[in-house]
């Protein structure tokens, strides 16, 4: 396996873009990329993407994208794995490299959501949960999150207040970010008060529906070099899954898919959950972000909520997570959010985020989910 | 986007498991899952035999949709209930003839069966379990 850089980044900011199609958006973050690489010219092409096909019947994604940035040629495939589509990209595209296959490859992450009223997007999104089983009773995700909220709270004693300790802070890193849907503050009382979607989940918990998109150019060593003075390295790819059902899961409470990415990246990295300095965790619900807290043994479990509500986990403690405002209030376009999360971290370790900045971190985390819980990839990075 | 198109052969298909809420026992550790696997998820065993979930469980958890994706809007709010039987199994379904401040973890539940959905004026009526609460 030979070493892999990310030496360009770009994204767009997250937001209802009304007058940008999925290609234009692509496009925008893919350039920027390539351009951030110094015009690097990739070989293959890997694109995370989750909705294409059940909100604009557009499949063959990778062809179209490539043709449309002026990559005609080369090889190109979507990678799948609903919310979790963007980072399971990056892995592919890393493993393309790292095999030898190609010096030099684009990923990128675009999702186009907001042409449709709710209940539209609500009924594709929920094609990550089981179809035969959950989503033919009308179950929504967050009712789905809102099942584990429930037993989280009861199981651990976790209040209400101590859980709305997560947005009120992910929308004060997400103002200061520009990239960032949700550019404003909230209260511990605005949480509490916010409409209910599916009780015990309120809108305040709940990650916003966004059109973005981001890219990543990755090369290999030799390569890396003549395309960055500041290439950052990832050093451990790991990938997990669990049941899409909820009914079957060995223990709710216990995200199996994100231990089993962790245990592999930290093991491939030669680092364990105390070298981590930051991280941007998955919390397309506030739920989802203090069990992905847990299973990246981040938070000893049941304690994240406590621990969270407590300042742990904030700018200037180890790890600092979600600086960019996380899934919560950065946004969260299913299928790029996991590229986001890594062009977030390679920004943070060349000293280049427009947000809240980290302190000079040297080993980074990024995870993403699909469904409930169910596809996780884990991706740590190195400056 | 609309619900879940109907094929007679997908309805005919599940109709074991939909209906009469047919699990998978792995004979080699006991372990009862649904919906049913081939292969046991926990110990790997193919050996699997088909069983028959009891009618009453236990209320685990529970989520009130306010919230519902296209379709089923005038079955708002949906009480999506998680429930658990004495053999470790579960089935997520929706529960009904219940108001929200009545359920608690551990409530006793029975299965009926009942109507899920309607594929517009003249189409299909979907029916399946819902769970409801029974007196104790």
């Amino acid at each position: 396996m030979r070493k892999v850089f990310v030496v360009g980044v770009g994204m767009t900011r997250i937001g209802r873009h009304f007058d940008k199609d999925l290609k234009s958006l692509f496009a925008e973050a893919a350039l920027r990329a390539i351009d951030d690489a110094r015009g690097a010219s990739p070989q293959a092409l890997v694109v995370g993407n989750m909705l294409s096909s059940s909100l604009y019947q557009q499949d063959n994604l990778g062809a179209l994208l490539a043709d449309y940035i002026g990559l005609r040629g080369v090889g190109a495939l979507k990678v799948e794995a609903a919310c979790g589509s963007g980072g399971f990209a990056v892995a592919m595209g890393y493993t393309l490299v790292a095999a030898g296959l190609y010096d030099v490859v684009l990923v990128g992450g675009v999702e186009k959501m907001s042409d449709y009223p709710t209940p539209t997007v609500s009924a594709a999104l929920a094609q990550a949960a089981d179809a035969e089983y959950e989503v033919v009773y009308g179950a929504s995700f967050p009712a789905l999150n809102a099942l584990a909220m429930r037993l989280y709270m009861e199981s651990y004693g976790a209040s209400r207040e101590e859980m709305a300790a997560w947005p009120v802070r992910m929308h004060e890193y997400a103002y200061q970010n520009p990239y960032a849907q949700l550019r404003f503050r909230i209260t511990l009382d605005d949480v509490l008060k916010a409409p209910v979607v599916a009780d015990p989940i309120t809108l305040l918990d709940s990650a916003p529906i966004g059109d973005g998109a981001a890219a990543l150019v990755l090369a290999s060593e030799d390569v890396a070099r003549k395309l960055s003075d500041a290439p950052v390295e990832i050093a451990g790819v790991g990938l997990g899954s669990d049941s899409v059902d909820v009914s079957t899961r060995f223990d709710i409470l216990d995200p199996l898919s994100v231990r089993k990415a962790a245990e592999q990246a930290y093991r491939r990295a030669g680092v364990e959950p105390k070298d981590i300095e930051i991280a941007e965790v998955h919390d397309a619900f506030t739920i989802t972000g203090l069990l992905s807290l847990e299973g990246l043994g981040l938070a000893p479990r049941g304690e994240a909520a406590k621990l969270v509500a407590e300042g742990a986990f904030a700018k200037g403690d180890r790890p600092e997570v979600n600086l960019s405002g996380g899934l919560k209030a950065r946004g969260h376009p299913v299928g790029a959010t996991g590229v986001y999360q890594v062009a977030e971290i390679a920004l943070q370790m060349r000293g280049e985020f427009p947000g809240v900045k980290a302190s000079s971190p040297e080993v980074g985390l990024a995870q993403t989910t699909g469904g409930v819980l169910a596809s996780t990839s884990v991706i740590i990075l190195r400056r | 986007m609309k619900t879940m198109r109907i094929s007679p052969a997908r309805i005919w298909r599940e109709r074991g498991t939909r209906y009469r809420l047919e699990a998978s026992r792995c004979r080699k550790c006991g372990r009862v899952y649904y919906p049913p696997k081939t292969v046991c998820p926990a110990c790997g065993s193919r050996d699997m035999e088909r069983i028959r979930l009891p009618e009453r469980g236990r209320l685990l958890t529970w989520a009130v949709e306010y919230t519902v994706p296209e379709g089923f809007r005038r079955y708002a709010p949906i009480i999506l209930g998680l429930v658990e039987f004495d053999n470790g199994a579960r089935v997520l379904a929706p529960i009904a003839d219940a108001r929200p401040e009545e359920l608690r973890r551990g409530m006793v539940v029975e299965a009926v069966l009942r109507r899920v959905y309607e594929d517009g004026n003249e189409g299909v009526i979907v029916y399946g379990v819902k769970f409801v609460p029974v007196e104790e």
